[in-house]
């Protein structure tokens, strides 16, 4: 089933005297339950595609659909209401809230949500577990190591089951093993929880994980391929 | 619409306003001696009106008084009244009444053999005036009027100094009476009182009622009935009842119209303070605005990411407004302690008698006693809090308005 729909994407930012096309007539669709790795160099436009699918940014046309709703359009209240329900965000760095502990950062959005305690208590605390965190529950980010934050960060995006995680870059600040490790991560969570992750890198390791690589180039898709995951 | 809880927010703003420790703690100060400014200078300006109108209606007892019409224009012996009647006396059983007395006040020329001034000749009952506020204590020498039949005169020592006599001496008083005949009589002076104005010292000369109406030959007529009551800013319910119960052909007033002078003054002391408190925070809010725009740019990536989180621009708003909040209301709370601290201690007075010839001019005494009006302390408290709210919503508007992607590919 399509849960995301993309039509015809247009971004142009204006450099100087020079305008870019960022995302130069862009379509696509997300399947849900998919695990999707968006590459291409730097500069290609992933990041502006992220931004575009989350409401994060305006576009200059094009539509975007979840589920089949038309969402492009909303303003900063709707769409923000949007993001609280069905996305989650995965940032390449400084993705948490830093006077928060690792617990009440999962439990952010929980609690914009209108969760009750009880029931944020014990999903963030089974999330901490499952992504490797017991017993760090209560350090706050500048007591975590990098790859820990990033796991955080994960755990958060997840906890409230999105239809969609976005994450620009989230293996980027990290070693090459912390960076497997997050990987493999995320690949057991789109598993267990049928969590649909776009995950945007020019790490050609991470790009191994995917089950669906999309290229891009100078704001075009360029190759979109099913591959087999190893 | 979702947001975050407010108790939430209260810890996500009381752990921000503590990132900053040093900056915060540099506010809070501020706060903390603006409000102490604000309460601490509020507290001496209304002791110094305080004792303004104290002295002020001391020097005519009663916050609210009886006349017959047309006294005020012309006090003389013409204009005057009958006793209270029963249906005063009841009124005047009234718990918001302190005390009252009737008296007779008229101009009077005194003469010593040395020289004459024009003086108001008081015939009292000293049960009475001492009920509405007499002070024995002011007896510097003799004593004060006996009773309502006493012969004796007291007066002020500075008029005492001006006719060049003294104690025990005789001096005479002269009025006229209703069938505008010179009424003239010698009285000993047995008593001198003083005053913390001057003027009142001159002008006043005491003298038993009876005494005072016989001589004048108005039977048991009398000049004014002075009613205290607990608290002179708050007459006009005992105004109602007295008025109520006054017989027709009277005029009831309230102090504040016998000495509206004064009572001008009071409010012009309040526009004053107001004036004074916003002044102090003006300068404050550059401080707050200053820290707040700190705070916001600091956390500018902060502020993107709750955004992408799916946090509504005005949930970010309320934040940072009750980040200002609790730093206000502890800079606050640092400040009335302070205030109450440094003004309790005060009580007792300030010894103003280098300066107080000046002040004297203006109906102060030289001591000046600081005065802590809860009034006063809530207008600094409201003021702090209102405006600087108001003055918050500049950065926290800015803070909401960034775009999420503005806010997170800023490092
Ligand atoms: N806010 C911006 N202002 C100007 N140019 C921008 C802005 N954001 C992105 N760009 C440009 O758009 C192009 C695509 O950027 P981006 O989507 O960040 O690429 P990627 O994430 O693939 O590295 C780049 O050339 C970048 O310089
Ligand atoms: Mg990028």
């Amino acid at each position: 089933m399509t849960a995301i729909k993309c039509i015809d994407l247009c971004k142009n930012f204006q450099q100087g005297d020079v305008v870019i096309k960022a995302l130069n007539h862009v379509s696509l669709d997300i399947e849900e339950g998919s695990f999707i790795c968006l590459s291409g160099p730097s500069g290609s436009g992933k990041t502006t595609l992220l931004n575009a699918i989350g409401g994060l940014d305006k576009l200059d046309s094009g539509e975007v659909y979840f589920n089949g709703r038309r969402v492009d359009q909303l303003g900063k209240g709707p769409m923000a209401d949007l993001r609280l329900h069905y996305i989650g965000f995965v940032f390449q760095a400084y993705n948490l809230i830093p006077v928060l502990t690792a617990q009440e950062n999962v439990e952010f959005v929980m609690q914009v949500q209108g969760v009750s305690v009880k029931e944020r208590r014990r999903k963030s605390s089974a999330i901490l577990e499952e992504v490797g965190l017991k017993g760090m529950e209560n350090r706050r980010p500048s007591q975590l190591s990098g790859g820990q934050q990033q796991r955080v960060a994960v755990a958060r995006a997840i906890v409230s089951q999105p239809k969609l995680v976005l994450a620009d870059e989230p293996t980027a600040n990290l070693d090459s093993e912390t960076a497997a490790q997050l990987m493999d991560l995320l690949r057991e969570l789109n598993q267990h929880h049928n969590v649909t992750f776009l995950i945007a890198t020019h790490d050609e390791r991470v790009m191994r994980y995917a089950q669906r690589l999309i290229r891009m180039q100078d704001g075009k898709i360029i190759a979109d391929e099913l591959q087999e995951a190893d | 619409m979702k947001s975050l809880p407010v108790s939430a927010m209260l810890r996500l703003a009381w752990r921000n306003l503590w990132r900053n420790y040093r900056r915060t703690v540099v506010m809070l100060l501020a706060i903390a001696v603006g409000v102490w400014a604000m309460i601490f200078m509020s507290a001496l300006m209304r002791g110094m009106v305080d004792e303004m109108v104290t002295n002020g209606i001391d020097s005519l007892p009663g916050y609210v008084q009886i006349h017959q019409l047309g006294f005020r224009d012309d006090p003389s012996i013409n204009n005057s009244l009958q006793p209270p009647g029963p249906e005063l006396l009841g009124a005047l059983e009234n718990p918001l009444v302190a005390g009252w007395t009737s008296r007779v006040r008229v101009p009077a020329m005194i003469s010593s053999e040395r020289d004459n001034r024009g003086v108001t000749l008081l015939g009292v009952d000293p049960a009475g005036e001492i009920a509405v506020g007499f002070d024995l204590d002011n007896i510097v020498a003799g004593r004060f009027i006996g009773s309502p039949q006493d012969k004796g005169l007291v007066v002020g020592r500075k008029l005492l100094e001006r006719l060049e006599t003294h104690l025990g001496k005789r001096v005479v008083v002269m009025s006229q009476d209703p069938d505008n005949n010179i009424a003239d009589r010698g009285f000993r002076i047995v008593g001198v009182y003083k005053a913390s104005l001057e003027g009142q010292e001159e002008n006043f000369v005491y003298s038993g009622r009876s005494h005072v109406q016989s001589l004048l030959k108005m039977g048991r007529q009398v000049s004014e009935i002075a009613i205290t009551g607990h608290d002179y800013r708050a007459v006009d319910e005992l105004l109602e009842i007295i008025r109520a119960a006054s017989p027709p052909g009277s005029e009831v007033l309230p102090w504040m119209e016998l000495e509206s002078y004064l009572y001008g003054m009071m409010g012009m002391m309040d526009g004053f303070i107001l004036v004074w408190t916003i002044v102090v925070f003006l300068a404050l809010s550059f401080g707050l605005i200053n820290t707040l725009m700190m705070a916001v740019f600091e956390r500018v990536r902060e502020i993107g990411l709750m955004q992408a989180l799916g946090m509504k621009p005005s949930s970010i708003l309320y934040l940072i407004l009750m980040e200002s909040l609790l730093l206000l209301l502890l800079g606050l709370l640092a400040g009335n302690i302070l205030a109450i601290a440094s003004i309790l201690p005060l009580r007792e007075g300030i010894d103003l008698s280098g300066v107080a010839r000046g002040m004297e001019m203006f109906g102060a005494g030289s001591t000046l006693y600081p005065v802590l009006d809860l009034h006063d302390l809530a207008t600094a408290n409201t003021v702090v809090i209102v405006l600087g709210l108001v003055t918050s919503l500049l950065p926290a508007w800015h803070a909401s308005r960034y775009s999420p992607v503005e806010a997170i590919t800023k490092i």
